[in-house]
């Protein structure tokens, strides 16, 4: 019985609680250098929204605010579905663990799937920026800014979200093999640290890149 | 002896090739290391004698400009990227740091694997532009240079730098668990070696800046490959930016480079000095101070590029104070040196070098960060001599002297000693004459980064090239005599310069699992001299 119990306790730690409490601090230390990562084009954004506020209101309205909206809420209802399948896996409820995790994998999906409509209205529309980049009006170079950050910022977004799906993937696979207990749940513990952390960088890019300046 | 001799430890533990490739465990790993950055500070040290071959004579006579840009390039790239940077964390913090804090691993050891992976496959990206034609923009990358003009392998390199700065993320996310969460029982924060504080900084560094160089850099690639207008003026873009962004990483990597070794010296100099280090507490916050403050002066880099008078003199201000925390440290290691019984093995030659080396960059730093006198030596020799007196003249000295001092815990063999005090001589008095004529050449105005200069510098870049080849053979002594003591060396013993730190009281080399039973600290760290008993 002691020996299935430790059994998940790498041979370089002394107890649970230790290898437990570093996968934790490591995920942390690790979001710490992904909010350092997305700073640098958050920066990039702060200073050209600062040298050209008209043309980045103007290439604002071609985005879909409902549509970011709709994703918004998408997300942060696979934030609540995340949060709970965590506590299920504290508790061992193993069918609730799976159940919640897919749904999450669910509402990523459909955050993608929305967000992959969207870059493709704007490829028809000319607005990706490159050879094929049209905009009328003469902030039209500036405006290409604005969809070189949007592209930028939720395509780096849009990458994290696809890398979450598949860790969510991989959480569903364990709990199917009965790896999670409530002894052992770090890693759907750090997977949702992780996922939050994808959800609340949408917070920030949602009112910057749709909302800012359209009433302007 | 022949006891000694069976014994396993964690170099014949097991055998072949998949037993290194596949391995976990810590010491391998920087032994990986250690071979990785070896050949590729022989690739950076092939393009700076090619640069100094070439600049023994005023005129054009071995290599044309544009050849010239991509050696300087490739030289300062290499040596940055994938030697300095790496060099003390990867090779001594992978194998020393689990060590010293009394753990049987890192925290994450197959992130650490991984991470190794990660800088390789990095490497072969840039190698691969090497071999393509190498890229001419400088190690900086200015764009719009870089994004709208140069044709050479500026995607190949970006991509590899890309790459390899997250094996130097993963290094530090790593240590910073590690130091957090597996120290010994006993092993308290005021109790950590000095070398450790050293890391720990740094690693704090290469978690922050890092993934800013990345994304950087990434930018750069989609400016280049999709033709956007970032940092391109010509369509609102602010190349300035770039600059920035650069540099936000790109200063604080020097700490990246000197930090390590200053924790390096604060090991050697107690050891030879016999003395507990003077001042334990502010040589170990000042590491954080350099870490931190090292965040906050990026725009000395650029009083020549459009900044404000205002922002330039804030930027002027937080540098000059970048030397306290570096003062205390080299204060604080005279002193400890004070009254105390002093003698100058090899690992001490290197961390002497390192001082006085340190000192002069240091202060030509401040130089550097006064705002009328960079206008005057900005992009000139000065600059090239400054820099290299800390990466070089402090980064590499402590890099040997760490090679030096732990080779015996890394082989359990010893080196000549005598052929090693040459080499620390030649080091020194190679370097000196390598990089002081610089100081001059730049005073005087030659521009960094040309092929032909005036005439009447030809003295002084003479000597800097006889300089660079006594340099040379100074570092290429320590190959021999290294890999000479694998086989032959004599065995040392778990502790040859009875130095005190956990790493040496377990064997050398040590056993997989570092110790045999987990040590309890029960004293302070230093604390010096080391009975001939407790020393075995």
């Amino acid at each position: 019985m002691t020996t299935e119990s430790t059994a998940h306790v790498a041979h370089h730690f002394d107890t649970a609680e230790q290898q437990q409490k570093a996968a934790t601090f490591g995920m942390w230390v690790f979001l710490i250098t992904e909010i350092m990562m997305f700073g640098g084009l958050f920066t990039a954004y702060i200073v050209y929204r600062w040298m050209y506020p008209d043309a980045f209101a103007e290439a604002s309205h071609h985005l879909d605010t409902q549509l970011g909206a709709l994703n918004t809420a998408v997300l942060l209802a696979s934030s609540l579905t995340m949060a709970l399948a965590v506590r299920a896996s504290q508790l061992g409820e193993k069918k609730q663990l799976i159940r919640r995790l897919l749904l999450t994998i669910a509402l990523g999906s459909v955050f993608l799937g929305v967000k992959a409509y969207e870059y493709a209205h704007k490829f028809e529309e000319g607005l990706v920026p490159g050879a094929f980049f049209r905009f009328d009006g003469p902030h039209a170079h500036h405006a290409e800014l604005f969809f070189s950050l949007y592209f930028g910022m939720t395509g780096l977004h849009a990458v994290h979200m696809i890398i979450g799906v598949g860790i969510l993937g991989t959480l569903t696979w364990m709990a199917a093999r009965n790896r999670f207990s409530p002894a052992y749940y770090t890693p759907v513990e750090i997977g949702g640290l992780y996922w939050h952390f994808v959800d609340l960088v949408w917070i920030y890019l949602f009112p910057l890149l749709y909302l800012l300046g359209r009433h302007g | 002896m022949e006891a000694a001799d069976t014994r396993e430890h964690y170099l014949n533990a097991d055998y072949g090739v998949k037993s290194w490739l596949l391995t976990t465990d810590h010491k391998r790993i920087g032994l990986l290391y250690l071979i990785s950055i070896t050949l590729m500070f022989l690739l950076g040290s092939m393009f700076a004698v090619l640069i100094r071959l070439e600049l023994l004579t005023p005129g054009g006579d071995l290599v044309q400009a544009d050849t010239y840009n991509r050696l300087f390039t490739m030289h300062g790239i290499v040596m940055i990227f994938f030697f300095l940077v790496p060099s003390i964390p990867a090779v001594f913090g992978n194998f020393l740091v689990p060590i010293m804090i009394g753990a049987r691993d890192l925290a994450f050891p197959r992130l650490n694997l991984l991470s190794w992976y990660v800088f390789m496959v990095g490497a072969a990206f840039t190698l691969w532009a090497v071999i393509t034609g190498g890229v001419d923009t400088g190690w900086t990358f200015y764009t719009p240079y870089s994004t709208t003009a140069s044709h050479s392998q500026v995607l190949w390199t970006a991509i590899g730098i890309f790459i390899t700065g997250f094996s130097s993320i993963l290094t530090g996310l790593n240590f910073i668990v590690t130091i957090h969460r597996m120290r010994a029982p006993g092993m308290t924060w005021m109790r950590l070696p000095l070398f450790i504080w050293a890391q720990y900084a740094t690693s704090l560094i290469m978690v922050l800046g890092t993934p800013v160089l990345a994304i950087t850099v990434f930018m750069l690639f989609l400016e280049r490959v999709l033709g956007l207008g970032i940092f391109d003026p010509a369509l609102g873009g602010d190349p300035i930016l770039f600059q920035h962004l650069f540099w936000f990483y790109s200063h604080p990597a020097v700490y990246i480079m000197v930090l390590p070794s200053m924790g390096v010296v604060s090991e050697v100099i107690t050891c030879f000095a016999r003395k507990q280090i003077y001042g334990y507490k502010f040589v170990a916050i000042s590491s954080l101070a350099i870490a931190l403050l090292g965040f906050l002066v990026w725009g000395h880099h650029m009083f020549t590029s459009t900044q404000s008078v205002y922002t330039a003199l804030v930027f002027s201000v937080l540098s000059f104070a970048v030397a306290i925390p570096s003062a205390v440290k080299v204060f604080n290691w005279t002193a400890t040196l004070y009254k105390g019984a002093v003698t100058f093995e090899a690992p001490m030659l290197f961390a002497m070098g390192f001082i006085g080396l340190f000192t002069i960059g240091g202060l030509t730093g401040l130089f550097l960060a006064s705002l009328g006198l960079d206008v005057h030596v900005h992009d000139t020799y000065f600059v090239v001599a400054h820099f290299h007196y800390i990466m070089v003249g402090g980064a590499l000295m402590g890099y040997l002297g760490a090679v030096h001092f732990w080779w015996p815990k890394l082989f359990g063999r010893m080196y000549s000693e005598w052929a090693a005090r040459v080499a620390a001589v030649l080091v020194f008095l190679g370097f000196n004459l390598t990089f002081f004529p610089q100081f001059v050449l730049g005073y005087l105005g030659m521009p960094r980064r040309y092929h032909v200069y005036p005439e009447e510098f030809q003295v002084l870049n003479v000597m800097s090239t006889l300089g660079a080849s006594i340099l040379g053979l100074g570092y290429m002594i320590p190959l021999v005599y290294l890999t000479w003591s694998l086989s032959r060396g004599p065995r040392a013993g778990a502790n040859p310069w009875h130095a005190a730190g956990l790493e040496w009281t377990t064997p050398s080399p040590p056993p997989t699992e570092n110790f045999e039973t987990v040590p309890v600290v029960t004293e302070e760290p230093y604390s010096y001299p080391i009975s001939e008993a407790e020393a075995v």
